[in-house]
């Protein structure tokens, strides 16, 4: 390999850490004094890296693609998917082999928890979806109303029996070990569940709400990679040597800007602006949210002049989208600050080696897990025109009542009102 | 002392009650023969026994007092409780050394924990605050508008948190870092989920907190006094004190209580009738289906022994049959933990406060299993039996504005619509 610099003691560890990018769970070697040389832009291996980076970033890419046209619930197979194999690596983790030979039938406590924890998350979500798929046969919806309203019992009683059994399995001189397991087990559930649910809970609200954040850590990932390529002098913060402040702050500008372009292309398309009510895999059509109808402001006479256009379109949603690119650029990067101080706190250097280039699932999931949750939150308390007290009482009608009762619900309250209204007259 | 026994464990078991009161030393491992350290053959099980029961006693009675105040203030107690419980729990894996070169690490705990608690108790006294404001204009828009965006302020409060915790990883302490940051994790969703449950019983009668809580407390002494008089067979090597004798004999006791305790208390209507706002006042309502007396006759050979004709069961002494069968058998299991996780980190007691009994967790920790099953259960069994049509209606028409009825009419509308649309 030629060296470009005459440097002498770092070029070695640099060298010695390229050889070893592919035995991806090695001792990182410790960073020397001199931090600059560790930066992207004097690494002399980096087009070959930035190959293989490309390379499986475009396979990630298209594949993505590929599902958000298959429809919703195959977007939430591949969150599912997604979530398994970041699940498989979290636990193998921490895991010491030495202990585990000792403790058989330990790993399948873990995906007991896992499997508790689906269908806790899941069938709260899908409750309503689930019930709207299955009217049309009584048979079926007779069970899956009587699966929902017991669904926090079964899933408590899961829980409680891998609890027991967990306490049965305690080992004596084992017990710290046990433990320290079953809480990362529990952390590792909570993190992958909660981003999951509330991303899962995004898409039947509109591909549009999964689809934008998702493309802004991306946008935000790749333009901190180039421009700290091209233009990366100063570090960024001590966890991520890498990271370089140029790199930070021309990220942020381009996923501004992106956010503000990607929010009009995305808004144009139905299937990503339209929510899901049920299970079903079909055509969607829905009378548009006044939040995607364009808006015509006239653009000042010294722009119209130079291009043809009088006037630019703009969805009111892309001023929310604004919001989301903010949040994306300053505050997501701490999502992937925090994989990286963990992973010095524990010595290891990637997750797992699933992807090429890139790490494992959970480093290429780490940002999104922050920008998920938020942009489920910013949706449900700034974009929906939330009636709280309005929501809470349908979400009792619809749990409590049949249909019959419910449709009696409406009639007599439709009456009441009207006599209310003709009154005030 | 006078020594009953001559092996070598009575030496262990002595050496043990001197250092009873000290709480954070190393427990001695138990010998081969686990008889030795049984209560029966403890010859200062008496001392013990009156120290425990005055505490007992005061607790009891400290708790009947609040219970008697009203909702509001035992609410207050479970977060006082809560407060205390979290304090002796982050205090326990701290390691010194290390927080010396961290300042204002534990300033961070807490600050999660205010957190939590503004998320959790936001929640669950939305529905009652804006009903306690309703009376005043400006207040219940200002809390309407709090409500709304209840939720955003927690989440931002929690990623202010969670970059301060980045910005102050110092070099060579990552790892007591995050282990300090996923054990106060773990920490406030053990104490905030079961106070949270604690809570939502309360305002749904405080009879369901209060037998629930009862059972539990019945279980405990009665397992020490079967214990105590009968106890022979080791249970359960995480605890050896505990006996087959004492489990069995407080399972009989716990569901009989809980059958005679759930008649007693539900002729209260202080104790089931709901709360629907923050109100400290009287209490008055219907008192519902399941706490109305159904009458049976006795059989003809009973009611030759006994005064009386029939007995009145109210219904809910079934469904407490049930807790109480949860109480005697799964509950424990909370101690075997808790005895567990001790025995793990080699802590003899969570913390000192109660005198007898060690720390505000150890007298918790089966009760925290029991009250998130009683929510549960009586979310599932119990309160779906009250709901009809015109209970919805009336809720509808009294907190609800006209124009809010009105779009809640258009919403239903529309849901029926699709629902039919599909049939």
């Amino acid at each position: 390999m030629q060296k470009d610099q005459g440097s002498s003691a770092p070029s070695t560890p640099t060298n010695g850490r390229v050889r070893h990018r592919r035995r991806s769970n090695e001792f990182p070697v410790e960073m020397s004094r001199t931090n600059g040389n560790h930066l992207l832009a004097n690494d002399h291996n980096k087009y070959r890296s930035m190959w293989i980076r490309a390379c499986s970033s475009l396979w990630m890419l298209g594949g993505f693609l590929l599902i958000l046209y298959l429809g919703h619930l195959y977007i939430w197979a591949m969150v599912v998917i997604i979530q398994i194999f970041m699940a498989r690596e979290l636990f193998n983790l921490l895991r010491k082999a030495h202990e585990d030979k000792r403790l058989p039938g330990f790993r399948i406590l873990n995906w007991h928890f896992y499997f508790t924890a689906m269908l806790f998350v899941y069938g709260r979500i899908f409750s309503h979806g689930l019930v709207n798929t299955v009217t049309s046969d009584k048979f079926f919806y007779r069970l899956v109303s009587r699966l929902i309203k017991y669904q926090m019992v079964i899933c408590y009683f899961l829980y409680i029996a891998g609890f027991m059994w967990f306490i049965l399995t305690l080992k004596k001189k084992m017990y710290k070990y046990q433990f320290g397991q079953f809480a990362w087990t529990h952390m590792i559930l909570i993190v992958v569940f909660t981003q999951s649910a509330f991303t899962v809970a995004n898409i039947f609200e509109g591909i549009f709400w999964f689809l934008l954040p998702a493309s802004l850590i991306a946008v935000n990932d790749v333009a901190a990679y180039f421009f700290g390529f091209f233009f990366g002098k100063t570090p960024l913060i001590k966890l991520s040597p890498k990271k370089t402040w140029e790199g930070f702050i021309g990220a942020s500008v381009a996923t501004m800007i992106s956010a503000f372009v990607l929010a009009n292309v995305f808004g144009h398309f139905q299937w990503l602006t339209c929510p899901r009510k049920d299970l079903s895999t079909g055509w969607l059509h829905c009378d548009p949210d006044p939040l995607f109808k364009p808006e015509y402001y006239p653009l000042p006479v010294w722009i119209s002049q130079r291009l043809s256009w009088k006037e630019i379109a703009i969805l009111p949603v892309q001023w929310h989208a604004l919001w989301l690119g903010l949040f994306a650029s300053i505050i997501a990067p701490f999502g992937g600050f925090f994989a990286s101080g963990f992973k010095r706190a524990f010595k290891i250097k990637d997750f797992g080696d699933s992807i090429p280039g890139h790490g494992g699932f959970t480093d290429r999931m780490d940002c999104q897990m922050v920008m998920a949750v938020f942009a489920y939150i910013y949706h449900q308390s700034f974009v929906v025109p939330q009636d709280y007290t309005v929501e809470m009482i349908i979400n009792e009608i619809l749990s409590s009542l049949t249909l019959e009762e419910q449709q009696i619900l409406y009639t007599k309250l439709g009456q009441i009102l009207q006599e209310r209204m003709l009154g005030l007259y | 002392m006078q020594k009953e026994n001559n092996t070598t464990l009575s030496s262990a078991a002595n050496s043990r009650i001197r250092h009873r009161k000290r709480p954070y030393e190393v427990i001695p491992e138990p010998s081969k023969t686990i008889g030795g350290n049984l209560l029966v053959d403890d010859q200062n099980k008496y001392k013990s026994m009156w120290i425990r029961t005055y505490s007992t006693v005061w607790m009891i009675g400290g708790f009947a007092l609040i219970v008697y105040m009203g909702h509001l203030y035992v609410t207050a107690m479970v977060v006082v409780i809560q407060i205390f419980m979290a304090k002796e729990l982050f205090n326990l894996l701290r390691r010194a050394h290390e927080d010396r070169h961290l300042p204002g690490f534990r300033l961070l705990n807490w600050y999660f924990f205010f957190t939590a608690m503004l998320f959790v108790y936001g929640r669950l006294l939305s529905q009652p605050l804006v009903n306690t404001v309703t009376s005043d204009k400006i207040l219940y828009q200002f809390v309407s508008s709090l409500v709304k965006y209840h939720m955003a302020i927690c989440y931002f409060s929690y990623i202010a948190g969670f970059m301060w915790f980045i910005l102050t990883l110092k070099k060579k302490m990552y790892k007591y870092q995050f282990g300090q940051y996923a054990w106060t994790h773990m920490i406030l969703i053990v104490v905030f989920t079961q106070s949270s449950f604690t809570v939502a019983n309360i305002f749904e009668g405080i009879f369901w907190f209060l037998l629930p809580a009862s059972l539990i407390v019945i279980n405990d002494i009665f397992a020490y006094i079967f214990g105590f008089f009968f106890g022979r067979t080791p249970l359960i090597k995480l605890s050896p004190k505990k006996t087959w004798e004492g489990f069995i004999g407080a399972s009989v006791t716990t569901i009989i209580s809980a059958f005679v305790l759930a008649n007693i208390l539900g002729r209260f209507q202080w104790l089931t009738c709901p709360r629907k706002d923050l109100s400290t006042g009287w209490l008055q309502c219907d008192p519902g289906p399941l706490f109305k007396a159904e009458y049976y006759t006795l059989p003809g050979w009973v009611s030759q022994w006994f005064p009386r004709k029939e007995i009145s069961i109210l219904p809910v002494q079934w469904h407490a049959l049930c807790l109480g069968l949860f109480a005697s058998i799964i509950a424990p299991f909370g101690g075997f933990f808790a005895s567990g996780f001790k025995r793990a980190f080699k802590i003899k007691d969570f913390g000192d406060s109660i005198p007898g009994h060690g720390g505000i967790t150890d007298r918790m920790d089966c009760q925290m299993v029991m009250a998130v099953f009683a929510y549960i259960y009586q979310q599932s069994f119990v309160v779906r039996e009250g709901i009809s049509v015109e209970i919805i209606l009336e809720q509808i028409l009294t907190s609800l504005t006209f124009e809010e009825q009105q779009t809640l009419l258009m919403k239903l509308e529309q849901i029926l619509q699709e629902r039919l649309g599909h049939s």
